[in-house]
């Protein structure tokens, strides 16, 4: 297929191989940040071709990993409403609240559709006038424009039955927040497809402010190896900046359309994220204007923020401090039929990447 | 969830096209992307194309490495 075959080139995989062999000279830690990658990297088996002195880590950039079983908490409320629809992402299914599952919930009763994209809660909500529809809406700026649109739309619409309960985030402040708490990193495989939306422009105050490299890459092999060894070249010369590997798909300037929309709908609220807890300004609430569409406005859900599964280091592998195989449960009580913290559960999870191409 | 999938359009219609996708179909909301046409790859994720791919820069990459290549084999 084209954009994807021509980047996984065997020549070309040997060649970036070769130089980051040649260039590596001193240990260095990478961390992806965006579940994308870390899955890439898994099924590619790039660790295993790289030499000692690089050591990759997963970071924080799992959407469904990172929002608290509080969310899902909320959206079963939400379901157990008379007259209720909740239309969601398939992501989201099987991640486990305090007690219960959507997938759960749907299995008992509760109305509840998975769809393909946002705008579809749109058509159920003017084809069903009398029912409540709620999306739970998730993910990083790759996916927050779409919820922008879909907003946009309910508005333009008029309905008064459409819903939005917002776990979407930013990036760039959980990136700094690691930096902050010790974990030691040397540079950052920054997501390409938040990158997409937000352009280069957000990484700056790493490069600024910690002195560490940053380059967004793509999601194949040829790009994986480029932009490691981008990463390796900066941190060998000693020269840390920002720089974009994947610039088929990141421009500097980003994605202005789909800034200006995101602009036009959110605004930034403090939020929490499993393994960090709170962090300032990195999640996005609907602006005032829109109020009449926000589900924690207009319906009673504060819900305590519920313990982690014991035993789960789901937290701790979000940071970078541990991998999968150091939690006693990994692959035994936990796999990806029977998962135990949201790690395993989510395609993109540390956990579950782990399990499925662990070699 | 981040994943986003290059796939080709095939037809628009307003702010919605059909894109194909290792020849299967799909719809993808063009409200999020600027001058889209027929022909062009675009990133699709959750039923939006959230960038169109540049084919001058994605040429640059592969001729960039290539080159590359080429002169390691004349070293040899
Ligand atoms: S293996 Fe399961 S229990 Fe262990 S950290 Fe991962 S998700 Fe949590």
């Amino acid at each position: 297929m084209k954009h994807i075959d021509e980047y996984r080139d065997k020549k070309l995989v040997d060649l970036l191989l070769k130089q980051i062999w040649e260039t590596s000279k001193t240990p260095v830690r990478l961390m992806e940040v965006c579940g994308g990658h870390t899955v890439a990297i898994r099924k590619f088996g790039i660790p295993e071709l790289l030499p000692s002195t690089i050591k990759l880590l997963s970071g924080p950039g799992c959407p469904v990993c990172v929002t608290g079983k509080s969310f899902i908490d909320k959206a079963i409320k939400l379901s157990k409403i008379p007259e209720t629809i909740i239309t969601t992402y398939g992501d989201l299914m099987r991640v486990p609240g305090s007690s219960s599952t959507l997938e759960n919930e749907r299995a008992n009763g509760a109305e509840i559709r998975m769809v393909y994209s946002p705008l579809d809660s749109i058509e159920i909500a003017k084809e069903y006038p009398s029912k409540k529809i709620f999306f739970p809406g998730i993910g990083f700026e790759t996916t927050s424009p779409a919820t922008a649109v879909t907003v946009l739309q309910a508005k333009k619409e008029k309905l008064d039955n459409f819903f939005l309960l917002s776990a979407h985030k930013i990036m760039p402040p959980a990136m700094e927040m690691l930096i902050d708490d010790e974990v030691q990193i040397d540079g950052y495989i920054c997501p390409g497809h938040v990158s997409t939306i937000t352009g280069s422009g957000i990484y700056n105050g790493i490069v600024e402010n910690f002195g560490l490299g940053c380059v967004i890459t793509g999601f194949e092999p040829v790009d994986l190896l480029q932009g490691i060894l981008m990463l390796v070249k900066q941190f060998e010369s000693g020269n840390p900046k920002v720089e974009i590997q994947y610039k088929r798909a990141v421009k500097a300037v980003g994605n202005i359309k789909a800034l200006k929309l995101l602009d036009e709908v959110f605004e930034l609220k403090d939020d929490w994220w499993r393994g960090l807890g709170n962090v300032p300004k990195s999640g996005l609430k609907l602006k005032t204007e829109f109020k009449k569409f926000d589900a924690e406005l207009n319906f009673q859900l504060n819900l305590p923020e519920p313990k982690e599964e014991k035993g789960c280091i789901c937290g701790e592998i979000l940071k970078g401090l541990k991998l999968p195989s150091d939690c006693k449960m990994f692959g035994k009580i936990c796999t990806p039929e029977n998962p135990v913290g949201a790690c395993m559960v989510s395609t993109e999870g540390s956990c579950q990447a782990f399990y499925k191409y662990q070699l | 969830m981040c994943l986003s999938i290059p796939a080709k359009i095939v037809s628009i219609n307003g702010e919605k096209a059909r894109v194909s996708l290792g020849g299967a179909e799909y719809n993808a909301a063009l409200n999020l992307v600027e001058h889209a046409k027929i022909g062009d790859y675009v990133l699709l994720h959750s039923g939006f194309a959230i960038q169109i791919i540049d084919e001058k820069e994605a040429m640059e990459t592969m001729q960039l490495l290539n080159e590359v290549i080429k002169k390691e084999k004349e070293n040899e």
